[in-house]
Formats: structure tokens, C-alpha cells, sequence
């Protein structure tokens, strides 16, 4: 047979083998070279379920409940797999129009149609109940438990801080957390999130193309169980710390109390202030809003992030660092004349007997005797210059905490100030300037600042008669745990022991004394309290009114600060809180009813004119 | 006895053993493909895979009937069979049951038969039988007839319809072109085939400029530019005329401007080129004109007869629709499943894709994921490998015949296998459209399976026989 196409064959053969390349060249392509199919294989179907641990809860000193957690749910949907249902039904449970319900609908769908998403956020278990019951008839809809906190007193907002969602700006750059998580956002929540959150687990599951669960990925070999998060022992004092805040109702201000012994905060008060109850759950971001736009501003934590010129209650550092510099003793005695006058510089002082020596002059709070204390101190012969002389000084003060932050367990703590030579050199020029230019340092004016903390810190040096912790306000990490070791190294100021006497002394008798005693508000029978009033200048309106103590005298188990802003002199308003504060905590009930009353029934409106 | 044990020699056992390789790999896909925990019997008839082991059965005791059967018989009654299956086909548009919207099926108790599985079959024996005795066939006189029995059961099947068989049929041109069918008329093909999915891709506008500065640029090769310029100059100005003239003055719809634009500068230029006796530009200009007007024929036939299913599926593949819950959800999920395979593939029943069910039809049509995901990169190649095998070793069993008419059948087989072989596994992993065709012995169904194996083995059977005389 005699075929003129034979050679056509190889054309057929050509054929078949490029058709075969074409398809291994693909085959080739995606399943070895582009790796993204197996990502959506993975994607489709293994559903990671997040198992979220309970949150650490946290105790007071004492062992009272702070803060615990309750059930909240979120309701999810995959919306795909919803069909036709009782909308109207539907919307009435959860309380939401129809609107509000496309608007969630819509919403969901557009992040994905088949991967879940949240529909509502925390609903409340009431809710949750009613839903329950009929959530077999809204097909698509599941519910995934999380917590919330909850809080045994409306108390202590400022210290114990809030949880929020976590920022996308965070999920970049911290791994662990993912959109949805909770994370404290300030607060103990916030300095201790990584202990209080614990461990997420994840099951993998698998699901069909139904969504229906057809078991555990690979035999469950790479789920983890949640770890719940670490209980915390807070060193507050659940008691005081609800005490200070009442009795700071109405007024602007802060209250700190430190155990001296150990630097344990036993109150941490910032008025005015707001029930953290507020900042959980889906009232949380309404409510913040609010709170943020509030002219008092009660987000803002004052104790730790405000700061004053400390004003007279600054005399009793300048009285510390002249004794231990040799250039005045106990006995020194200054004249007064109403006021410090020197050429054409005169620092006013009210009117009180003279002369004095350094007790009575802690005690009447004479401005002229420390004006005249800061000048030897500052002119001393054995330094070559005022400058050597002012680095000596602010030594001290950097050794008591003043001018840097302290460190304590809570975030955005400020550092105050405490000038440095180098910037009156640059102000007034290298060597331009000599004690009287400085002169307002001496009576805790001036370019100084520091936070309420730090100057309930410097009442602890001096209960401890020259040494501290570092504050804290938690002392126990987990069931056995211990305080960071940060809390349990000793600081020592450079100020001896004997240096402290005269100034204590003092500051007993402007509790206790007799004529011309500056603190008698604070004076309690049956302990002594030794104190000291201050008066931080304020050029935006009335002057705030300052009172740092300590007590008792011998074997002191409290220090504190307390700060009332535009309340005018120390004495006044803020010497009988830190009273209070004392009597509650070292006799656990309060005698004078009629100061405490006094104190509940007034009322300081802020006067800031900013 | 004598006689059967003859045949059994003559066998060629290599396409036999090829068969039952492929049928036990389908079915081994199916059942991971179907594969529940609750049923795992494998004789379960609830089943897909316990359903198909029967077809399997059946399939064999069809192709040992195939064998024993005289081979006289299908070269005599090669013209009776296809009549048989025109009358069914024609038979099923009226009584068949409709099943995703093709009217394709005989409902037979608890089975369903589609004809047109079966046709394919016959259509081969007839042509075979056609060109037997034709030795021109790039005359008219036959290309005429032999396209009609090809076109004949297409057409039966586009008004079921079932657009996948259809393009399935048009094969049988591969045994036109090995039987001496012109190889312009070849080109061609390939070429409207090429155009089409250009103009799919890029729109008719720029492949019609295409055509246009194609044709100028050859022209420019083959007569100089100067004939080019002048040719540019004279269909420029006539175009442009006609177009405003058409446009202004009798306010033509802009498609029908252009065409009248062209075919009138086209006229004037045809007028030209012989006052100038000029060849190639006529030539070419006849290409152009061919072109456009199948340019446009295309646009018309994509976007009024195709089904707007069609078009999308044909959109997707192409790359022009991305929507991975609409039309394309098919393909992404099937491109997944085979994609997370890798090399060696996720191991037998352990493809998650597979077990849960993400590919529609894919025990039927999508098949060939179940191979891509639980088997990889490997096990594909090995699928491929012997559908190769079979395809070569069917043109060498085609080649060896004496008679046209086993050799016309051979290539008939042969071309239909390489069809569904392609354009199934295209389809799966994106290189062709979603085009509803079953891959030979891997797929669901026992229509498909039947008609294959009937289909191979009437070429084994005619193959065995090849030193008798069919007369």
C-alpha cells in the first residue's frame, strides 16, 4: 500500500509529546516551584481554634481580691454558611436594628466568606443565655468564650490599668499576639501582661468544605494546651487604697503610701479618678472616648506622671545635704526678718520667732534659714567652684530619685527634674551664675520638679534614715513567687544615720510642737507623725497644697505624699488626708469623724487656667 | 477454540495491560476521591468507588465480547452502528433526562447511559469505512462527506447541549489530516484556534491591528515598501472615506462602519493590485480580509452563543476573571488540590483537599486532583507517562495496518484519547477552559468507561485481526 502521509505519523507523535510537556512544565510550576497552593490547601482546611487562658488574677497585700475575670462571648460567623432565618428574632436578642445588622453582615463578608468573623463582640452571659437556646436556628452563627475582667471594688483604676484589643501595629511586631487578643494596656496590666496573660493553645483542626469538623490535625500532635496566667500579690492595701480615693473625691490630687521597710506601695491614689469597670468590654471604647475628652482628665495618673515643684517640702533635702557637707550643724542659727534678703534678692517668710536653729526651722519652715543653708552649701571652700559645689548637691538628689525615674513596676512613670550645671552654664553662662542666681532651689522652687511617687520615696529615705527600695506595687509573681530582684536591692543615699535626727525632729514638732508648728492638722494622739508641708507654686492658678510624712516616728511603717492641687497652703487640706491615711492604716479605724467628714464634704474645683 | 487462542497471540498486550493499569489507578482516585470513614468497604454500591468496581466488572466482560466478536463485523456494519447511534442521539433529545442542563442521558432503571459516549465509537468505524476506499482526501468531493459525518452527531450533541463533547469530536480532523487532508487547511485550524483565544485575551480590537500590521509588515518583506506605502496609501483613503462618509452622513453603527470600511477598501485595492498586476498583495490582502471577518465572527459566536457559563469558565482560564467563589472556584480549588502536592504528593486517602470534599465533580471530570494531590509531581508524571505510552503505542499499532480502514479508526482512537488526555488534565491545573470531558479509565461513570473501552478495543480486535482479509 503506498502512502504519501506516512511521515504525518511524526507530526501525531511531535503532538502528543508537546501536548505532555506543556502539562508536566505546569505540573512542574505548581507544585514544586510556586509554594502558595499549599498555603491555601492549608488555609481551606485546618482551622487553628485559639484556646484563650483565663487572665492571672490579682490580690491585695492582704490576700483580698482585686481583680478576677468573668466569662464574656464573642458571637462569630462564617457567612457562607448562613441561609434564611429569623432576622427579626435574631436582632431582638442581641438588641441591634436591621441596619446595624447588614452593616455586620456586610462587614464580615468582606473580611472573608468563609473564614470566621466576629458578628459581636463580648456579649454579656444574659445575652448569651437567650441566644444559646435558639442558636441552632441561626445556621453560621457560633459563640467563643472569652474573658473579661471584673473588679471586687470600683478602685484603683490608675494602678491596675485596663486590657484592651492589641493595635495592628503591635501583631507586627509582636508574634504571639494576634487581631482580636486582649493585652493590658496600662497599669499592672500593662508591666505585668506576660505573666498575667499566660499562653494561648491553638487546636488544628480539620474541617471539610461544609465547615463540619472531621477531627484533629495529625493527630493533635501540634496543638498546645492554654497555660493560664500567673496570679499576682499586689502589695497595695486594698483598704487604704479605697480609703485614699475617698477621701480624694471632689479634689484633684495624689496620694502615695510606701512601707519604708520594704518600698511597698500600700496606696497609690489619683484623683480625680474613674470605676475601671468602665474600660472593660464593649462599653470600653465609648466610655475611654469620654473619659479622654474629660477636662479633668482622669486617665491621667498623677501620682506617677505629674510633676510639681516639691516647694517647703524640699527644706528637708537642703537641711540633710548641708549637715552631711559639714557647712552647718544642728545648732546653726539664722535670723529672719520676714524673709531672706540679700542685695537686691529677698525671699519672703511669714512672720515667726527668730533666730533659729535647723528642728525649728523644719518646724516654723523658715524660708530665710534655708535660703541661708543653701548658700553654704552651694559656696562651700572646699570645692573649687559653685559649679563642683552644685554637682555635690544634685548628687544627693539623684541618690534620693529625684531627677531621674525611679523604676517602679508600672509604665510611663516620669522622671521630674533636677537642673544640671550644664544648664545654668548654658543659661546664665559658664561661671555667670553664683548661689542667690539659684536661690529658689532652696525652698523647692524653681526649675525643680518631681512626682508625687518620688516624694513619698524621699519620706521613706528619711523614715529609713537613709536608705530605700525601690517602690513597687507588686510583691509576689505566682502562688511561691517572689518581687523582681530590681525591689529587693537596698539603696543607699550618702546621707548618715545621725544627719537624719535634727530634720526628724523637726518634722515631729511641725506635727506636734508648740507655736509656730506648720502641720498641726496632721497631728494624731496616739502616734506620732512626723511631717513636713509644702507649697508647689503654680503659675496656671492657686498654688498646690503638699504634705509629705511618715509614721510612727520610731520603727516606721508608713511613708507618704500627699498632693492636693489648688488647695493652697500644705497645712490646710493636705496634711489632715495624710493623717487619715495614717490613722486608717496603722489603727485600722478612724477616731476624728469630724476630720474625716471634714475632709469627705469638700469639695476644690480645679482652677487650671491653661 | 482453535480460533480464540489464535487471537489471544495476536493480541497486543501491551495496550491491554495499559488499559487495566489506568482502570486500576482511576478507580484506586475514586475511592480517595469518595473516600468517607463511615463507608469504607469497598464494595459498598452506595458508593461511588463500590459502583465503579462494577463498571469495572462490566467493563471487562465488554471487552472480552469485543474480542471474541468476528472483525468482519464492524467493517460491514461500520455504517449501521453509526446510523444506530445517530438515531439514539437523536432519540435522546427527546425522551433523555436532563442533568445540569443537557438533555444528555437514557434513564435505564437505576442507570443513566449517555449516547454520546457510545458515538464516538461509531463515528470512527464510519469514517475509517468512508475513507477506506477514498485515496484523495484533500479533494472536495471527499473533505465534503467526511466532514459531515463528523459534524453530523456534533450537531445532535450541541442541541442536548453539551459543549464538552462537541470539541471532543472535532479529533477526528487529526485523522483527516493523517489521511492526506491539505496541511494548509491544517495550519488553518491551528491558526483559528490561536486567533480565538488571542482575541479572548486581548479583545478583538487589538488582534484585528495585529492582523492589520502583520499583513503590512509581510507585505513589506515579500513586494518592498514601496508597493507597501502605496497600498497603505490606497486603503488608508478609501477606508477613511468610507468610515466618515458611513459615519456622518449615514449614521452606521460603528462595528458595521468598520467592516463596510474595510471591504470597500479592500475593493478599491483589489481594483488596484490588478491594474498593477500585482500578486502578493492580493494574497495577502485576501488574509487580512479572512481575518477580520473571522475576528468578528469569533466576538459574535463568544458573546451570543456561548453560554454566559461558558464564557466565564473560558474567562477564567484565561486569566481575564478572578472570582474564587464564582464560576472559578472549580479551577482554584482544583489548582490547590494539585498544587499542594509537591513532589511526592500528601499520601493515598491523605490529601486534604480530596478528603474534604473542597473540588466539585471530582471523582467525575476533576479526577485528576485526587492524582496531583495524594500522588505529587511523581505520581502525575507516571499518569502522563502512560498516557503517552498508550498514545504512541496506538499510532504504532496504527501504522502497522494494511488496510485504511483499520488505520483510519486507529488514528480515530488515537485522537480522542489525545484530546481527553490533554484537555482534561489542562483543565484541572489551568491551561485549558472548564470544559466538561472526562479523562479515559480515571474518571467516574461507567458511559464514559464503557464507551472507552469499547472504543480501544474494537482497534485491539481490528489491530489482532490485520492479516485477514476484510474485504
Amino acid at each position: 500500500m503506498k502512502d504519501r502521509y506516512a511521515n504525518r505519523k511524526y507530526i501525531l507523535i511531535a503532538l502528543v509529546l508537546v501536548a505532555a510537556a506543556i502539562l508536566i512544565s505546569r505540573l512542574f510550576y505548581i507544585q514544586i516551584v510556586d509554594k502558595t497552593y499549599r498555603v491555601s490547601a492549608a488555609n481551606n482546611a485546618l482551622r487553628p481554634i485559639t484556646q484563650y487562658p483565663a487572665r492571672g488574677l490579682i490580690y491585695d497585700r492582704n490576700g483580698k481580691l482585686i481583680v478576677y475575670n468573668q466569662a464574656a462571648y464573642d458571637l462569630l460567623v462564617i457567612p457562607f454558611q448562613t441561609s434564611s432565618f429569623d432576622t427579626a428574632r435574631f436582632n431582638e436578642i442581641l438588641g441591634i436594628n436591621m441596619r446595624d445588622f447588614r452593616g455586620r453582615m456586610k462587614a464580615a463578608i468582606k473580611y472573608s466568606r468563609r473564614a470566621p468573623s466576629v458578628f459581636m463582640k463580648m456579649i454579656s452571659s444574659e445575652t448569651y443565655g437567650a441566644l444559646q437556646e435558639e442558636l441552632y436556628k441561626f445556621p453560621g452563627f457560633y459563640v467563643q468564650a472569652r474573658t473579661l475582667r471584673k473588679y471586687t471594688r470600683p478602685v484603683g483604676a490608675h494602678l491596675l490599668g485596663y486590657v484592651g484589643e492589641v493595635d495592628d501595629k503591635l501583631i507586627s511586631r509582636d508574634k504571639y499576639y494576634r487581631s482580636g487578643d486582649y493585652i493590658g494596656t496600662s497599669g499592672i496590666e500593662k508591666s505585668y501582661e506576660e505573666q498575667l496573660r499566660g499562653r494561648k493553645g491553638v487546636n488544628i483542626l480539620l474541617v471539610d468544605v461544609h465547615n463540619n469538623v472531621k477531627g484533629s490535625y495529625a493527630g493533635g500532635r501540634y496543638d498546645t494546651t492554654s497555660i493560664p496566667g500567673v496570679n499576682l500579690w499586689s502589695t497595695i492595701d486594698l483598704d487604704l487604697q479605697q480609703y485614699g480615693e475617698k477621701l480624694m473625691r471632689n479634689k484633684t490630687g495624689s496620694i502615695v503610701a510606701i512601707e519604708p521597710s520594704t518600698g511597698e506601695i500600700l496606696a497609690l491614689v489619683s484623683s480625680p479618678s474613674y470605676n475601671p469597670s468602665l474600660l472593660v468590654g464593649r462599653v470600653r471604647s465609648d466610655n475611654f472616648a469620654r473619659l479622654q475628652a474629660d477636662t479633668v482628665k482622669p486617665l491621667f495618673d498623677r501620682a506617677l506622671m505629674a510633676s510639681y515643684p516639691p516647694g517647703s517640702t524640699f527644706k528637708i533635702m537642703n537641711g540633710l545635704i548641708g549637715l552631711q557637707e559639714g557647712v552647718i550643724r544642728s545648732s546653726t542659727l539664722f535670723g529672719c526678718n520676714n524673709g531672706y534678703h540679700a542685695g537686691s534678692i529677698t525671699v519672703g517668710c511669714h512672720s515667726h520667732s527668730s533666730p533659729n536653729d535647723l528642728p525649728h526651722a523644719v518646724m516654723m519652715s523658715c524660708n530665710a534659714w534655708f535660703c541661708n543653708a543653701f548658700r553654704y552649701i552651694l559656696e562651700n571652700k572646699n570645692y573649687s567652684a559653685i559649679g563642683e559645689a552644685f554637682d555635690h548637691w544634685r548628687d544627693y538628689l539623684v541618690a534620693f530619685g529625684f531627677g531621674n525615674k525611679l523604676g517602679i513596676d508600672l509604665p510611663n512613670e516620669l522622671a521630674g527634674n533636677i537642673p544640671t550645671r550644664s544648664y545654668y552654664d548654658r543659661y546664665y553662662g559658664k561661671d555667670r551664675w553664683k548661689a542667690l542666681t539659684v536661690i529658689s532651689l532652696a525652698i523647692g522652687q524653681g526649675e525643680i520638679g518631681a512626682t508625687p511617687l518620688q516624694m513619698a520615696n524621699m519620706a521613706a529615705v528619711i523614715a529609713n534614715r537613709g536608705s530605700f527600695f525601690i517602690p513597687h506595687v507588686v510583691k509576689k509573681i505566682g502562688d511561691k513567687g517572689a518581687p523582681s530582684s530590681l525591689y529587693t536591692q537596698k539603696y543607699i543615699t550618702g546621707i548618715s544615720l545621725q544627719n537624719f535626727e535634727p530634720l526628724i525632729e523637726g518634722m515631729e514638732w511641725a506635727v506636734n510642737g508648740g507655736p509656730g508648728a506648720t502641720a498641726r492638722g496632721a497631728r494624731l494622739d496616739s502616734i506620732i507623725i512626723c511631717g513636713k508641708t509644702g507649697t508647689a507654686q503654680n503659675p496656671h492658678g492657686k498654688d498646690h497644697a503638699i504634705f509629705v510624712a511618715f509614721a510612727p516616728k520610731d520603727n516606721p511603717q508608713i511613708a507618704i505624699a500627699v498632693y492636693v492641687e489648688n488647695a493652697g497652703f500644705g497645712s490646710t487640706f493636705a496634711a489632715p488626708i495624710a493623717s487619715l491615711m495614717i490613722e486608717e492604716y496603722l489603727t485600722g479605724r478612724i477616731k476624728r469623724k469630724y476630720l474625716e467628714d471634714y475632709v469627705f464634704n469638700l469639695v476644690i474645683k480645679p482652677d487650671a487656667k491653661e | 477454540m482453535q480460533k480464540n487462542s489464535n487471537i489471544l497471540s495476536r493480541i497486543d498486550w501491551v495496550t491491554v495491560m495499559l488499559w487495566a493499569v489506568m482502570m486500576i489507578m482511576g478507580w484506586l482516585n475514586i475511592y480517595a476521591a469518595v473516600y468517607n470513614e463511615n463507608h469504607t468497604s469497598i464494595f459498598d454500591l452506595s458508593q461511588r468507588y463500590g459502583k465503579q468496581l462494577l463498571w469495572i466488572v462490566a467493563a471487562i466482560v465488554l471487552a472480552v465480547f469485543v474480542i471474541v466478536t468476528d472483525n468482519k463485523l464492524y467493517f460491514f456494519f461500520a455504517w449501521f452502528i453509526y446510523g444506530f447511534f445517530i438515531l439514539l442521539l437523536l432519540l435522546v433529545l427527546v425522551v433523555g433526562k436532563e442533568i445540569n442542563g443537557a438533555r444528555a442521558w437514557f434513564e435505564i432503571g437505576p442507570f443513566s447511559i449517555q449516547p454520546s459516549e457510545f458515538a464516538k465509537f461509531a463515528t470512527g468505524l464510519a469514517l475509517a469505512s468512508f475513507l477506506n476506499s477514498r485515496r484523495q482526501v484533500n479533494e472536495f468531493k471527499v473533505m465534503a462527506p467526511a466532514t459531515a459525518i463528523i459534524i453530523a452527531p456534533v450537531i445532535l450533541i450541541a442541541l442536548q447541549p453539551d459543549m464538552g463533547s462537541v470539541v471532543t469530536y472535532f479529533a477526528f480532523f487529526i485523522v483527516l489530516f493523517r489521511e492526506g487532508m491539505s496541511i494548509y487547511v491544517f495550519i488553518s485550524v491551528i491558526l483559528a484556534v490561536v486567533l480565538f483565544l488571542l482575541t479572548l485575551i486581548f479583545g478583538t480590537v487589538p488582534v484585528a491591528l495585529g492582523i492589520i500590521a502583520v499583513s503590512f509588515i509581510v507585505l513589506a518583506i515579500v513586494s518592498g515598501y514601496l508597493t507597501t506605502l502605496k497600498a497603505l496609501g490606497v486603503m488608508a483613503v478609501t477606508g477613511g472615506v468610507s468610515f466618515l462618509a458611513g459615519h456622518y452622513l449615514l449614521g452606521l453603527e460603528t462595528g458595521f462602519i468598520i467592516v463596510l470600511a474595510i471591504v470597500l477598501a479592500g475593493a478599491v485595492f483589489g481594483w488596484y493590485t490588478y491594474r498593477h498586476k500585482l500578486k502578493n498583495p492580493a494574497v495577502i490582502y485576501a488574509f487580512l480580509l479572512c481575518g477580520l471577518l473571522y475576528l468578528f465572527t469569533v466576538d459574535y459566536a463568544f458573546h451570543e452563543i456561548l453560554k454566559p457559563h461558558q464564557q466565564d469558565r473560558i474567562n477564567i482560564m484565561m486569566g481575564l476573571d478572578e472570582d474564587p467563589y464564582g464560576e472559578g472556584y472549580n479551577l482554584n480549588q482544583s489548582l490547590i488540590s494539585v498544587g499542594s502536592g509537591g513532589f511526592t504528593g500528601k499520601g493515598y486517602l491523605n490529601g486534604t483537599q480530596t478528603k474534604f470534599k473542597f473540588v466539585p465533580e471530582q471523582s467525575t471530570d476533576f479526577i485528576f486532583c485526587t492524582v496531583g494531590e495524594e500522588w505529587g509531581f511523581l505520581g502525575s508524571t507516571v499518569v502522563i507517562g502512560l498516557f503517552v505510552w498508550l498514545l504512541i503505542r496506538l499510532v504504532v499499532l496504527a501504522e502497522r495496518q494494511r488496510t485504511i480502514f483499520i488505520r483510519a479508526y486507529g488514528y480515530g482512537v488515537f485522537a480522542l484519547f489525545l484530546v481527553h488526555f490533554f484537555v482534561n488534565i489542562g483543565m484541572t491545573i489551568g491551561v485549558m477552559p472548564v470544559i466538561g470531558i472526562p479523562l479515559p479509565f480515571f474518571s467516574y461513570g461507567g458511559s464514559s468507561l464503557w464507551g472507552f473501552t469499547i472504543l480501544l478495543f474494537v482497534f485491539i480486535r481490528l489491530d489482532a485481526g490485520r492479516t485477514e482479509y476484510l474485504g
